[in-house]
């Protein structure tokens, strides 16, 4: 993007003119330190991260077999227990809430990027709501999908889809910031560009706009479902279930579970084969966050373009 | 055309995620097959309840399965206190709970029309647990453990427990007030579920915490369900408890079965709703956890129903059929 490469220009001539300084005066102190913060901000993301996988891959090393994504949860048989329900029914859950923050996520973006008058109180108050959305803790929730989602005007029941419905909310403002965010940067010459043509403002929005923000929305909707697919809390609440020995019928109908949800409730168990196999479920879930998130980079990859 | 192009990807991906959800709708339940003997029964049975329990229903429901494959068994784990809550609003089936139903709780279910009975399904203890280092304590009354745990001003220190204890500071751990295992403790030992030494750190559900905190000083003590003992090896020590005969009983598979460790040894039950028995995948259900109670209890790492419990508990299910 022409933007970025003029900052990237901009930065170049700084780190060359520093270099000058450096080369006149000795040590740019504040320049090293300065890296150093950065370098170690981000070494310790990664650390914790390789450390909490590590030690669920040591952990959970005896029970890192195909039986984990091809078997049924056993009490009895510990040894051969797997995920598979847990699997299929998170897989529901996770394309149940794709498909509703998506679209609603994308148009509350448009909504307040090209439409909303930013001097009316009521889009004001909607876009504080929506900044402290992102804060509420997740088993609020939770609370929220049984009051309203499972029970209530909804009354879908303990199904997936209940499950998606109360993710979705949850996870609902991080993808509207991030689609907002997209919709800004697309350069307004570029509409200006497109209406000067004779286009109207949907023509404009749908064709111009929206393709450009594909990779920001993108972005959104990979940290959005990432959260989501992670979460325990909310989805106890809203009836997955921990032992199911079948597979879910529908996301409409009939028990699921979850992976963290089962993750969950073999952690706590008193024997310690249940325990390794709750380390060796954290790496199914990681593994199934990697397959999602790889075809959402690969989608924002294949949209990406210059202008 | 790069436009053009990148919006077709992204209509191809919601097109395709919303393809294979509905796809995944649509499907249905594998047909039926007969069971061996008897008739085979389909439908599903809806239990939730107790994180103590769920663990024994879990190898019913697994072991029920090899007889009736198309009966769809499901175990949640909302807590005692939150089963119960769906179990009266007419969500669930069966609920699990780890100790007795509650006034208000049965009020709710008669509010809304639910009959139940209680069936007692596995016992179950309490052990008071403290660190191997600890080599003073070998039995303690209901009145010493209750001056450790007691709301109104608890001892902090071992000397104060009993004359010729040692000078050493008391750490408590226990489970949340969302689990019935706090109810049932803080019920024996204090008089009242819920009064508690507000200094105990909870652990909320996950008693191998407790384990951990107990391990690591000699002061320090809990209580976790016995099972979790079996389990903690040589981590921590369970202490016998003075019972309302005035003996010391170390908790066991005997002395709970026997009834001698009291006050906490305890059975575990499940409620069915009279609505529920009417299906009969439930009440199928039922019978085959009664019968082969001792089977599922000694996998899932209880104790069994003795005889009596078990006579007892299908005359509760036949009486509410």
């Amino acid at each position: 993007m022409s933007k970025s490469s003029g900052r990237t220009r901009v930065a170049v001539r700084a780190a060359s003119s520093s270099t000058i300084r450096l080369d006149r005066v000795g040590v740019d102190i504040k320049g090293e330190l300065f890296r150093a913060v950065l370098l170690f901000s981000i070494l310790l993301g990664v650390v914790m991260l390789a450390t909490l996988l590590i030690f669920v891959a040591i952990r959970g090393s005896d029970r890192l077999d195909l039986n984990l994504f091809t078997q049924l949860p056993s009490s009895i048989d510990v040894g051969t227990s797997g995920f598979l329900p847990a699997i299929v029914g998170t897989t529901y859950v996770m394309l149940g809430t794709l498909i509703t923050i998506v679209p609603l996520g994308v148009s509350a973006a448009v909504y307040l990027e090209e439409y909303a008058n930013r001097d009316r109180w009521y889009n004001r108050i909607i876009e504080v709501n929506i900044q402290n959305l992102a804060a509420v803790p997740s088993i609020v929730f939770g609370i929220l999908g049984l009051a309203f989602i499972v029970r209530g005007p909804l009354n879908l029941g303990f199904v997936a889809f209940a499950g998606s419905l109360t993710l979705a909310m949850m996870v609902l403002p991080t993808v509207i910031i991030a689609a907002r965010e997209a919709i800004r940067g697309v350069p307004p010459t570029l509409r200006d560009a497109s209406m000067g043509l004779g286009a109207t403002k949907w023509q404009t929005t749908w064709r111009q706009v929206l393709p450009l923000s594909v990779p920001g929305i993108v972005t959104g909707t990979i940290l959005a479902m990432s959260r989501a697919i992670g979460e325990t809390a909310p989805l106890l609440l809203v009836g997955a279930t921990t032992f199911v020995r079948f597979l879910p019928e529908s996301a409409f109908e009939g028990a699921y579970s979850a992976i963290p949800v089962q993750i969950y409730q073999w952690a706590v168990r008193p024997q310690d084969e249940f325990r390794v196999l709750a380390a060796a479920g954290a790496l199914v879930l990681v593994a199934l966050l990697l397959v999602m998130n790889s075809f959402a980079i690969w989608l924002r990859a294949r949209s990406r373009k210059e202008f | 055309m790069s436009t053009k192009y990148s919006k077709s990807a992204a209509f191809a991906a919601t097109l395709a995620a919303a393809a294979l959800f509905l796809s995944a709708c649509a499907t249905t339940a594998e047909p039926e097959e007969p069971a061996e003997g008897g008739e085979a029964l389909s439908g599903a049975v809806v239990i939730d309840g107790s994180s103590t329990v769920a663990p024994n229903t879990e190898v019913a429901a697994e072991l029920f399965q090899e007889v009736q494959p198309d009966v769809q068994v499901s175990v949640g784990v909302s807590g005692t206190g939150g089963g119960f809550e769906k179990f009266c609003n007419g969500e669930t089936d069966i609920s699990e709970a780890s100790r007795r139903i509650a006034d208000d709780e049965i009020a709710a279910c008669e509010a809304n029309g639910i009959e139940f009975v209680e069936l007692g399904i596995a016992n179950d203890g309490l052990a008071v647990v403290v660190n191997p280092a600890n080599d003073w304590v070998d039995c303690l009354t209901v009145a010493e453990i209750s001056s450790m745990w007691t709301p109104e001003n608890p001892v902090t220190n071992w000397a104060d427990v009993r004359a010729g204890f040692p000078d050493q500071e008391i750490i408590l751990y226990g489970p949340g007030t969302d689990s019935g295992t706090f109810d049932f403790f803080t019920d024996e030992i204090n008089g009242d579920s819920g009064l508690i030494n507000p200094a105990y750190n909870d652990i909320g559900e996950d008693d191998n915490a407790a384990v951990l905190g107990v391990a690591g000083g000699a002061g320090n003590s809990a209580f976790i369900p016995l099972s979790f003992v079996e389990a903690a090896g040589d981590q921590v020590r369970a202490i016998a408890i003075e019972n309302e005969a005035g003996e010391c009983v170390e908790p066991s598979l005997d002395t709970v079965l026997t009834g001698d460790y009291n006050p906490l040894g305890r059975q575990l039950f499940v409620y069915p709703s009279a609505e529920a028995l009417t299906k009969p995948q439930v009440l199928a259900f039922l019978e085959f956890y009664i019968t082969n109670q001792a089977t599922i209890a000694e996998t899932a790492g209880f104790i069994p129903l003795n005889a009596d419990q078990e006579v007892e508990a299908l005359e509760a299910l036949n009486s509410l059929l």
